[in-house]
């Protein structure tokens, strides 16, 4: 996936410099969405950097994998960065942030612990915003090539030949 | 070389569809010197096309025109526009079929008889025994390189079978092993043995699995009596005055159409298609829909009782290397209906790998319930759960004219209500499954639903009496001589095996059939 902009081009310092940290890992600036250590940053041309952070946090409290980082699920929601998607996400970060607001919190990426993320998304989870998300995650996140050998998956095998001498049947302690 | 037939030759038989079923016939018919044309919707995808990429496969190869579904089965709610996971392409659903070949048990031909009287079933009991299909079983073993029969070796069990089989031994089961499949365990008829790719769901690259796109296909183009003619999309089977049909209404890939004639048609599209195809093919004088006097065309639709059960343990199992279905447990797929219900399931060997499994576990499962079974998925072994399922006349095939499909035909709707009995056998199925893994000491097992269905069946019943069904015990339409069914619409009842092997056995059965009947001029 090319979604993701390295932020090699400047500085971490200077990447730093250029954005606000909005929620646990995540920060933005104008046009782009980073990690809030500047490992990674990407840009967004239609969704506001900050309902893209949100977007990125509703992703990582739908399919939660603590060793899966911040820019794959970047990468998984990426695609809602468009011109026929904007309103769309627009009122349904509305929607999580007034969820938010009513248990006390400025807003989604405010709120601290998952559990009560997730009682949210509970709330919301027949509309047809959390469906969409939750249905592109599934290929968008799961789908994605650089993501597989962080769950052991090896993808393809037919260039190497399979596993007929590549431990098929490996495993000893059955 | 592969021959080129006339559209207004009407001396050929048209063949419909590409698969176990009209890929074995097509070819059988060329062998004996018969000219056929086989229209396929799809097109002609070879090994060196197929890819090992769940999601890429999937868009490639799938049959993905508009269909719709309704009923109680949790298809309909996770998967609504797609029943059926079946492919469009040159050797239909054998490039992603799994290649178990198992032949049918003898009761399972008498359901009715051996079962009774099952409320909300309608059982029939086949045309024919099995000793009718044993010699037509053993030409398909033969045709198609089924382990352990022909002194071909089983295939090596990978690391989800050496978990399946160690925890079904330590319940007891006996009949365990490494299948019966039509995959090459050595090389043999111009193939390879099986190098424990992984995708045989995505079509084998090395071709090591049977597949009627690179066997029966090329085989029959050789001997000069079969044009196949791919992404030839028949719409309508026309017919004359007298009843009979004459031919076959198709699109071709530019949408432009073509009228093939024919002297006998074929109809082997699997059995969502092939009854909508005759319901399609509705005239003044069959406004019901071609050989649908009995109103049987559509109805007693099965799909298996199918489910799964994943088992997560402590220790890395790496599932997808290796066959996809690299063993079965066959004990339970006796009539015992002490377990609470009549017939029987087998257990086989499955992985997904990790694209599929995301969509297929829980479809519509989030959280970390969810996602801590997927951060286990080296950990995780899997099965397959297939049973025989109840034909039930309200579980059908209709034609729904509120949705088209790209050339304005109204879509199949496929209707699916569960049986008490399919739910019965599928929680014990469950049960069972989960203590296999125990057995082996999962730490978590997960009784997973059905999939879109991969076993589509019934749909044109084959019946001893006109009334009970659409075709008699060759597959000829009861009411049209020269129209038959050559897939596995035609079955009576499902059995618990896996179709396949059934089917090509069937088709090879109809071929001598039909040949015979072409020389005594009875059609």
């Amino acid at each position: 996936m090319e979604t993701i902009t390295s932020s090699k081009g400047i500085s971490r310092r200077e990447l730093l410099k250029r954005c606000m940290v909005v929620g646990a890992g995540l920060a933005v600036g104008t046009g782009f969405v980073a990690g809030s250590t500047a490992t990674w940053a990407m840009e967004t041309k239609y969704v506001a950097p900050k309902e893209m952070a949100a977007l990125i946090q509703m992703a990582r409290d739908i399919y939660p994998h603590n060793h899966v980082a911040d820019q794959y699920y970047a990468a998984a929601v990426k695609g809602f960065d468009s011109e026929e998607s904007k309103a769309r996400i627009a009122d349904g970060v509305a929607a999580l942030d007034a969820a938010a607001q009513g248990r006390g919190y400025a807003d989604y990426l405010s709120v601290p612990w998952e559990l009560e993320r997730v009682e949210i998304l509970r709330g919301m989870e027949q509309s047809s915003f959390f469906q969409t998300m939750r249905g592109n995650l599934v290929t968008g996140l799961y789908n994605n090539k650089e993501v597989w050998p962080l769950f052991g998956y090896e993808g393809e095998s037919y260039s190497k030949g399979g596993y007929i001498n590549r431990g098929f049947d490996d495993i000893t302690w059955v | 070389m592969s021959a080129k037939f006339d559209l207004n030759d009407d001396g050929v038989v048209v063949v419909i569809g590409s698969g176990a079923g009209g890929g074995t016939l097509s070819n059988e018919l060329a062998q004996k010197g018969i000219n056929v044309v086989c229209l396929e919707a799809g097109g002609r995808h070879l090994p060196q096309d197929y890819q090992n990429d769940e999601w890429g496969s999937f868009g490639q190869i799938s049959w993905l025109d508009a269909r719709t579904t309704s009923g109680d089965w949790r298809v309909a709610k996770d998967f609504s526009g797609l029943p059926a996971w079946i492919v469009k392409a040159v050797g239909g659903s054998t490039v992603h079929w799994a290649g178990a070949s198992l032949r049918f048990q003898e009761h399972e031909f008498k359901t009715q008889t051996v079962y009774g009287n099952v409320h909300g079933a309608n059982l029939l009991d086949w045309p024919i025994g099995l000793s009718e299909l044993e010699p037509y079983y053993a030409k398909a073993e033969a045709k198609m390189g089924v382990t352990r029969t022909n002194g071909i070796p089983g295939l090596p069990g990978n690391n989800n079978y050496k978990v399946f089989e160690a925890g079904a031994k330590k319940l007891g089961y006996k009949k365990v092993h490494t299948g019966n499949m039509a995959i090459n365990s050595q090389p043999r008829d111009g193939r390879p043995g099986c190098q424990q790719v992984g995708f045989c769901f995505q079509g084998c690259k090395f071709g090591a699995k049977w597949s009627s796109a690179y066997t029966e296909i090329p085989k029959g183009e050789a001997t000069g009596h079969l044009e196949v003619r791919p992404n030839a999309h028949v719409l309508k089977i026309e017919h004359d005055k007298s009843g009979k049909v004459t031919g076959v209404l198709y699109a071709d890939s530019d949408g432009n159409k073509h009228l093939q004639k024919a002297r006998i048609v074929a109809v082997a599209g699997n059995s969502i298609e092939s009854p909508r195809l005759l319901l399609n093919s509705a005239s003044s004088m069959f406004p019901d829909g071609l050989a649908n006097s009995s109103g049987q065309v559509g109805r007693n639709y099965m799909r298996h009782m199918t489910a799964s059960v994943y088992g997560v343990f402590d220790k890395p199992v790496r599932m997808w290397r290796g066959t996809t279905m690299a063993g079965i447990v066959q004990d339970e797929s006796r009539h015992d209906p002490s377990r609470g219900f009549v017939g029987g399931f087998e257990f086989e060997t499955l992985s997904l790998g990790l694209p599929f499994m995301a969509a297929f576990l829980n479809p519509g499962g989030w959280g970390r319930e969810f996602t801590t079974a997927l951060d286990s998925y080296e950990n995780m072994a899997g099965m397959w759960l297939v049973g025989e399922d109840m034909p039930q006349e309200t579980n059908r095939i209709t034609l729904n004219h509120d949705v088209k499909d790209q050339y304005g035909l109204p879509a199949p709707n496929v209707h699916f209500d569960d049986h008490p009995n399919d739910i019965a056998m599928r929680n014990y199925a469950w049960k069972k499954g989960a203590e296999i893994y125990d057995a082996v000491g999962a730490t978590r097992t997960f009784p997973t639903p059905p999939y879109p269905s991969t076993h589509n069946l019934g749909t044109n019943r084959m019946s001893a009496k006109a009334r009970d069904g659409v075709v008699n015990k060759w597959g000829q339409t009861h009411d049209i001589p020269n129209l038959f069914v050559s897939d596995g619409s035609q079955f009576t009842t499902g059995a618990s095996e896996n179709p396949t092997l059934t089917i090509v056995s069937l088709a090879i059965r109809q071929a001598d059939y039909i040949a015979r009947e072409m020389a005594a001029r009875t059609i």
